[in-house]
């Protein structure tokens, strides 16, 4: 049954709150508060009684999908299980009850659990500093890039005319967006019939202008680049800064470390790989890594400890704050909670684990969907849904059709060099049995679209909401409820 | 199989061009709005924009994906198809069918006129053969 909205349910003078009795004189607002910036009105608010209210978002919580529920196949997106544990030590007093302008004497714990997290997460990458203040991983691709622009300028004249970055068509759709906010220009990078970057076409764009080679790692093809000492090379032979989208470490965490495979800046997303809960299940974090030679750029206030105490300090060429105070702090604590249980061995384990899965994944549906790519993957993998599209089926039906079994849809339509794409990460926390489950479900919605391809075509049947109207939502979209 | 009529020229970025009197009109092919799905939105060049041969000049936008549209001759734009802008003068469009793009790509779908500057620019084009081969890889 379809859930209406609150204002649906809500009847005139059906609300349930009495507020409790005043013993001060009424005050009209009117002659308090500057007349401006009153309402003519007030507010339309729902007025529902408390039970209709409680069942109402009761029955709304009972249509939660989660990967606490089912299994959470989103390529490039990294939906880990979270564990609880993360929850328990985020919600200590010690970091809850604190605030961003207490007494620094007061919060030396917080503060040294940010600057333990910067070192552990140097270690992971190699990386000589970092910055825990982007709240996101695009945003941590935004700040890295107003870093690089700084350490640009600082080059004097030189420096300024580089005014470009290098993009790989098997990048994240984030890189070029972040890049073009912070005014520089984006050139596409071909890719080569391997999924690695095509090294003449790099080569052709490397001039005096590229300030940045922005490579996806591995690749959103799920694929570690063969060529990565060449690129490496001839990208710092011209003066080209090389910059990790780090989205996709959970395939290299404590097995390669980015600054050992020549990065010179990269973000991560802990919120994927260090297993913070994410989409609408909560704030982002994305920390930016840097070389040394970039670490005066690094944005404004940095955790450090000098002297037996924790305290903040600041870099006269610090490209200055990305977000209020010191990012989102909780994310942090539930990162430093997963890395702290696993450990150094723990992490690779996981990392193994991740890429395992996926490739047994790949390895029992690419005799069912296009495989284009077909050789070892790391994490993730992209099948094609062409062989399907002869009975006019296509990678969207196919994933509506798995909503009906209970998965949540891939990635689909992207990377847009694989044509009818279906993007796949299974991440290490999945059992066998889900994965062989999983497996048996696209092996039968092959079979449907080719025995039933109607059913297909209209999936899903068993969702709260069936097939929705895209064309028309996004054509003539109804942005208001009258 | 896309239709690629015989009286007109293509690129490989899968755009068609229409040429008459030194203004050439420009829109994308049947294999293009194929492979993009329903047409939802497309950024259209302002008349009086200069465009340069094989720079942007749009977007097209569909369900599932966005994509560039490259400028096959450099030129002026001297007209734009009005039933793909949203907006009139800041106001919402009545008549924005970005589907005439998908139901009609060679007529009705047609995305803008440029007043070609270069003629010689023409022998880059591609004849409908030769588009076809180029579709078919």
């Amino acid at each position: 049954m379809n859930e209406g909205l609150i204002f649906e349910i809500s009847k005139p003078g059906g609300g349930g709150f009495v507020a409790p009795h005043r013993d001060t004189p009424s005050v009209n607002p009117k002659d308090v508060i500057q007349r401006d910036i009153i309402a003519d009105e007030p507010p339309d608010l729902p007025e529902v009684g408390e039970i209709d209210l409680m069942r109402h978002f009761t029955r709304l919580s009972h249509k939660n999908y989660g990967v606490d529920t089912h299994f959470y196949p989103l390529g490039s997106c990294t939906m880990k299980y979270n564990p609880k544990v993360n929850e328990k030590t985020s919600r200590l007093p010690g970091f809850t009850d604190i605030h961003p302008y207490a007494n620094i004497n007061d919060v030396q714990g917080a503060i040294e659990l940010m600057v333990d997290l910067e070192n552990i997460l140097c270690e992971i990458t190699g990386m000589d500093a970092f910055t825990l203040q982007p709240a996101a991983g695009a945003h941590g691709e935004l700040t890295a890039i107003l870093m690089l622009r700084s350490y640009f300028d600082a080059q004097g004249e030189k420096g300024q005319k580089r005014d470009t970055i290098l993009i790989p068509d098997s990048a994240h759709g984030t890189n070029p967006a972040s890049a073009a906010l912070a005014g520089f220009k984006t050139v596409e990078i071909k890719s080569d019939e391997r999924g690695n970057v095509d090294l003449s076409s790099l080569k052709e764009h490397l001039d005096e202008r590229a300030a940045c080679l922005m490579l996806t790692m591995p690749n959103t093809l799920g694929l570690f680049d063969e060529n990565m000492d060449e690129i490496t090379r001839i990208t710092h032979e011209n003066g080209t800064l090389i910059y990790m989208d780090g989205a996709n470490m959970n395939a290299l965490m404590g097995v390669s470390k980015p600054a050992d495979l020549g990065f010179d800046i990269m973000h991560l997303n802990l919120h994927k790989t260090f297993s913070t809960p994410h989409g609408g299940g909560g704030p982002g974090s994305g920390p930016v890594g840097v070389v040394k030679k970039l670490e005066p750029y690094l944005p404004d206030p940095r955790p450090a400890f000098e002297n037996g105490r924790y305290f903040f300090k600041t870099s006269p060429q610090s490209i200055g704050k990305v977000c209020s105070f010191y990012g989102n702090f909780l994310v942090l604590v539930k990162a430093y909670t997963y890395l702290i249980s696993l450990g150094g061995d723990g992490i690779r384990e996981a990392a193994r684990m991740a890429v395992l899965n996926a490739n047994y994944l790949k390895e029992n549906i690419k005799d069912t969907y296009l495989l284009k790519y077909d050789r070892k993957c790391l994490h993730e993998f992209v099948i094609s849904a062409i062989w399907q599209t002869k009975t006019g089926v296509h990678a969207k039906d196919i994933a509506k059709r798995l909503l009906d079994y209970g998965y949540y849809a891939p990635t689909v339509y992207f990377p847009l060099i694989v044509e009818e794409a279906l993007m796949i990460e299974p991440t290490e926390t999945e059992s066998k049995d889900t994965l062989d489950g999983f497996i048996e479900t696209l092996k039968k919605i092959d079979e449907e679209s080719r025995t039933d391809p109607d059913k297909v075509k209209n999936a899903p049947f068993t969702t709260p909401v069936k097939r929705v109207d895209e064309v028309t939502a996004a054509r003539k979209p109804v942005l208001k409820h009258t | 199989m896309s239709k690629i009529p015989e009286n007109l020229l293509y690129t490989k970025e899968h755009e068609w061009v229409k040429i008459k009197d030194g203004v050439v009109t420009i829109g994308i092919t049947d294999y293009a709005q194929d492979q993009l799905g329903d047409i939802v939105f497309v950024e259209l060049p302002e008349v009086g924009d200069e465009v340069t041969q094989l720079e942007e000049m749009g977007v097209v936008e569909s369900v599932k994906t966005a994509s560039d549209m490259f400028a096959p001759l450099s030129g002026e734009i001297v007209g734009v198809n009005k039933f793909l802008m949203q907006e009139v003068d800041g106001e919402d469009n009545e008549d924005f069918h970005p589907e005439y793009v998908n139901q009609d790509p060679y007529v009705g779908g047609w995305i803008c006129k440029i007043k070609i500057s270069d003629e010689s620019e023409l022998e880059g084009l591609l004849s409908p053969e030769d588009y076809k081969q180029n579709t078919a890889q």
